[in-house]
């Protein structure tokens, strides 16, 4: 895959090497001060190691997009440490939003050099990662098309090849497949995790959905609301590679669903009757 | 009903009114209602506007006037523009300038008049500061609005990967606040016309406020309404350049 080679061409070792690792000690994060501070993030503990794809699962409310914010540098902690190693990355984290968060008034190609520009690429260094992460997203065509041009899927490829294009120690995706449709979602997820597969780096995805989790992830953090906590961590066993559509046919695969169902549910009949108690 | 003659129709509908009041106008003249000595016919105006136009006195006024609302909308734009997007990116910004738009803004610009010709004198000077000024506030206003605004997540996308102040200013607020900035300016235009006209009748000797205000004084009624006229189509030209601006600068906007 030429376009991958290009993309982790960014002053890399010659020995392969596996994105950040993060842990997360006692994290906690209370918004307000007043009588009624509402308490986001409790007593979080999580060990990401390097080159994992964890999936952070739980009710709307509990916390799951505070506590990538925060990871992303976008948000203050309360309380409690992270530590991100991420020795040797040039860029420790990059995020893809929830709604792309594409600039309207820049065309696909100077979005995705977004931040290649804020940190100094040299145009020619810049210019080749830039077309080799849109040749992986498959947006060539497109590069001088601006983000209204597209539809929802395509911004959501660009937001992806602006990531990625950054080779980031650390990706962090806050749904970022929510918003698409049924079949353009099952196409980036198959590439999400193709991509992933291929440049090792840490994945952080935050979803609601259990069967999104289950599917690209080696492990999923199930987490309560009101205050967001840990509840359960499951070790995902299915093998890399992944075929996602076999996969999700899959017996084991539902079994495993349903497990976590049960546990969530439980979660939100309880987070239901203490919002209406 | 097909799409051409429909809007060919609407283009009709246009131009009826405009038309139809320039004919009743005349009509009236012609019956002999009205004397047409304080209240020239249209015809009377389109034969001064010509008379003015070869003997080459009304380009001389419009250019002075032109001068004098270009360069009064540079000087005081610019600035404004500069301001409102910094007070939109530091509070301290905001909070220092804050009363100060507050206090100044509702102050009648032409009321200035006095003041600027004793700091600038009789000259284009005087009325380009004044121009300046009334242009600062509409502009400073919607930059700092339309920057104010911005959804946040251009701020967090602009954050998480790497922005400087510079960049987030340059690429990110600025662009942005833009389509605010325009309908600011789309203001300003209007209104630099408004406040210099107004001081070109007191405090010039030339420019087409002073043509509309010395006709006045001298009774040629004619005259006076070929300055107000020019007013209209400067004030007309000037406002379709600023939108086909906006159309090139704002192509993001354009088939959105």
């Amino acid at each position: 895959m030429v376009a991958v080679e290009a993309l982790g061409r960014n002053a890399a070792p010659a020995t392969p090497r596996r994105g950040a690792a993060v842990d997360i000690v006692a994290l906690r994060k209370v918004y307000g001060t007043g009588p009624v501070p509402v308490v986001a993030l409790d007593d979080i503990d999580l060990r990401i190691a390097a080159g994992e794809f964890v999936c952070i699962v739980g009710p709307s409310g509990c916390g799951k997009s505070t506590l990538l914010r925060i990871l992303a540098g976008l948000d203050h902690q309360t309380g409690g440490t992270i530590n991100v190693d991420a020795v040797g990355w040039a860029v420790q984290n990059a995020m893809v939003f929830q709604d792309s968060g594409l600039f309207p008034w820049m065309r696909i190609e100077a979005n995705v050099r977004f931040g290649l520009m804020t940190r100094g690429v040299p145009e020619a260094e810049a210019a080749e990662r830039v077309a080799a992460a849109l040749k992986l997203v498959g947006l060539t065509k497109f590069r001088n098309h601006f983000p209204h041009q597209l539809s929802g899927g395509m911004r959501q490829r660009s937001a992806i090849a602006r990531a990625f294009v950054t080779n980031p120690g650390m990706l962090l995706m806050d749904e970022p497949f929510a918003s698409l449709d049924a079949q353009n979602r099952v196409i980036l997820q198959t590439e999400l995790v193709r991509i992933w597969e291929q440049t090792g780096k840490t994945v952080v995805y935050v979803t609601h959905s259990i069967e999104e989790a289950l599917l690209l992830g080696d492990r999923t953090v199930v987490m309560t609301a009101q205050p967001g906590r840990i509840k359960h961590i499951i070790d995902v066993p299915f093998p890399h590679p992944r075929d996602l559509i076999t996969l999700s046919a899959s017996a084991e695969f539902g079994r495993l669903k349903l497990d976590i169902w049960r546990v969530l549910e439980d979660e939100v009949q309880r987070a239901r009757a203490e919002t209406e108690g | 009903m097909n799409e051409l003659s429909a809007k060919a129709r609407e283009r009709l509908l246009y131009l009826i009114s405009p038309i139809g009041l320039l004919l009743f106008w005349q009509l009236l003249l012609m019956l002999g209602l009205g004397d047409r000595r304080f209240i020239p016919a249209p015809t009377d105006i389109a034969v001064r506007f010509w008379a003015l136009v070869a003997s080459g006195e009304l380009a001389e006024h419009v250019g002075v006037t032109l001068y004098r609302v270009f360069a009064g909308f540079f000087v005081g734009t610019i600035p404004a523009i500069v301001m409102g997007l910094l007070m939109a990116m530091f509070k301290p910004v905001r909070i220092f300038f804050d009363p100060l738009i507050a206090a100044l803004f509702p102050i009648p610009k032409i009321a200035l008049m006095p003041l600027l010709l004793l700091a600038f004198g009789f000259g284009d000077a005087s009325k380009v500061a004044l121009v300046a000024i009334a242009v600062f506030f509409p502009v400073i206003i919607n930059t700092y609005v339309g920057a104010a605004n911005i959804d946040r997540i251009y701020w967090d996308v602009a954050k998480n990967y790497g922005a400087s102040q510079t960049v987030l200013f340059t690429r990110v607020v600025f662009f942005g606040a833009l389509p605010m900035i325009f309908a600011g300016l789309r203001i300003a235009l209007a209104v630099s016309f408004i406040v210099l006209v107004a001081a070109e009748f007191v405090a010039s000797k030339n420019g087409i406020g002073y043509l509309i205000w010395n006709s006045w004084e001298l009774l040629q009624v004619d005259t006076m309404f070929v300055g107000i006229v020019a007013v209209g189509i400067l004030g007309l030209i000037t406002s379709v350049l600023m939108q086909e601006l906006e159309r090139k600068v704002i192509p993001w906007k354009a088939d959105g």
